[in-house]
């Protein structure tokens, strides 16, 4: 475990250590920006849309005493979209899409001997290949956070008011009910530090891969579990740090 | 002209490379040969700086290459090219960008115009013309290895690494890879070292051949001279084939260097 950290600092520190030109790197982190960005919001948009709609009909759902207002919800729902569910749900989404890409992409590129190519040439692979995605990621997984808090509280409006529980009017109120700006602040800090996460610790999975195809699928398969614990923790620990 | 030291290479405790001392000469093609396990790949990649060495030193005219400065190591990578056993070409880009990328990335004073000339000149050179548009997945495992080739020599590299050039081709297209690759290296006066086992080689374009045996550098010499070299494990591992069983017929009964024995000869025999 230790041996493992070790190994990632050293990997990161590589990655940084005799960069290629910027002109390159810059071309590479926007090629890598649509492919984690834009390719990710069908999924996001989708999560984020449910997951707002669902927990407005379970909010109401246990919402039984008369005498706390419906607002309640909508202001329950914002609440819980901005500071956990679209950070972190949006990011352990994008643990599996990207984080999965990252690895398998890396891996398949180091067992075919593409890595190696680029090292012969005087390449410093690792910048050339992780340095854009991990800048990528950290570029987008904040806007795709912002999309997914926007759309879950679509979502939630949208449920609350078809399903009856709850009025429109009631649910802007509650939306509208002692909002702290700094929460999405705190949230989109989050979001960034995901993105570093998801995206090294797949790059690093991906880029030491040996062996065959049988070994590319474990080490996605290892980059999204050891992601999204990561991704627990540091939710955690900025939580305890930050709020 | 590449000078490999006293090169000892081990793995969990396994001595892979027992101390090679050997020389890859200009204008030739040298081949590195031995059968399956005997760290031919092994010194191939600790000659290009893929894997260190954990003893002895590598030499490129004159510059040594193991433990020197990054720049300088850096400098002596920018004239190598090399063709992989898979070809290990970037699927995400076209047969034309494979070929243009080394330019684009180590050339940085080349304009777009001179990088597309040097890209058409290589495909030309290596029979591909038409394939620039093409992706890699859409090309067969000949026209791979020679997309690699083109992309190998695109940068005017001095020292071309092909690492079984042959493997996974029929025997048609294998003549063919190696025609080119001994073209190339007259053509350009470039260092070229290919890794191989396959014995078609060795009567093709082995200009200069060192065999390996078990991490051992066990005989060196030429095409002409292997037929009749006199260690036991190069006679037991050439004569394995019984192509070179028939053209050693034809050699001895024509009193003729190996050159004197063509494939059809030693086929008729």
């Amino acid at each position: 475990m230790v041996k493992s950290f070790g190994e990632f600092l050293l990997f990161i520190q590589s990655m940084l250590f005799r960069k290629e030109r910027f002109s390159v790197l810059w071309n590479r982190t926007v090629d890598e920006c649509i492919i984690i960005g834009v390719n990710s919001i069908f999924i996001v948009a989708i999560v984020s849309a449910f997951i707002g709609a669902v927990t407005c009909v379970q909010i109401a759902y246990n919402l039984t005493n008369p005498l706390i207002p419906k607002s309640t919800i909508g202001y329950m729902v914002r609440e819980m979209t901005i500071l956990e569910l679209a950070p972190t749900i949006t990011s352990i989404v994008l643990a599996g899409k990207v984080g999965s890409s990252i690895a398998g992409g890396l891996g398949t590129m180091r067992i075919t001997e593409q890595v190696s190519a680029l090292e012969v040439m005087g390449i410093n692979s690792a910048s050339y290949l992780v340095l854009p995605r991990i800048v990528a990621a950290m570029l987008m997984f904040p806007l795709l956070v912002i999309l997914a808090m926007s759309l879950s509280i679509i979502g939630g409006y949208l449920a609350g008011s078809l399903t009856g529980a709850l009025s429109a009017q009631e649910y802007v109120e509650g939306i509208r009910t002692d909002f702290i700006p700094y929460n999405i602040v705190f949230a989109l800090i989050k979001s960034v530090v995901f993105a570093f996460l998801v995206s090294a610790i797949a790059a690093f999975k991906g880029f030491f891969t040996s062996g065959g195809a049988l070994e590319v699928g474990a080490a996605s398969t290892d980059a999204v579990n050891n992601s999204i614990i990561a991704i627990l923790v540091a939710d955690f620990a900025l939580a305890a740090i930050l709020l | 002209m590449i000078e490999v030291h006293n090169v000892q290479k081990s793995f969990d405790g396994n001595q892979v490379l027992r101390g090679i001392n050997c020389t890859f000469e200009t204008g030739k093609c040298n081949l590195l040969l031995g059968g399956s396990g005997t760290g031919k790949s092994v010194l191939l990649q600790c000659i290009v700086g893929l894997m260190k060495p954990d003893i002895g030193s590598i030499t490129f005219d004159g510059t040594v290459f193991t433990n020197n400065k990054v720049d300088i190591k850096q400098e002596i990578r920018r004239k190598i090219g090399m063709l992989f056993q898979g070809s290990a070409l970037f699927d995400s880009m076209t047969v034309a960008e494979n070929v243009e990328f080394p330019l684009k990335m180590l050339m940085t004073e080349m304009s777009r115009e001179e990088r597309l000339d040097r890209v058409e000149f290589c495909l030309k050179r290596v029979g591909l013309e038409n394939a620039g548009t093409k992706m890699p997945s859409e090309i067969s495992g000949g026209m791979k290895k020679r997309v690699g080739i083109a992309r190998a020599i695109a940068p005017n590299c001095t020292y071309l690494f092909c690492d079984e050039p042959n493997s996974g081709l029929d025997p048609l297209t294998s003549i063919k890879i190696d025609e080119l690759i001994h073209e190339i290296t007259h053509e350009y006066g470039i260092t070229t070292v290919v890794v191989t086992h396959d014995m078609n080689s060795v009567i093709e374009i082995g200009d200069h051949i060192i065999f390996l045996y078990k991490g051992q550098k066990l005989w060196d010499g030429n095409k002409d001279e292997i037929l009749n070299a006199k260690v036991p494990e190069l006679k037991e591992f050439i004569f394995s084939s019984s192509l070179v069983r028939a053209a050693k017929k034809v050699d001895d009964e024509t009193h003729g260097g190996l050159a004197a024995a063509t494939t059809d000869e030693a086929i008729n025999i």
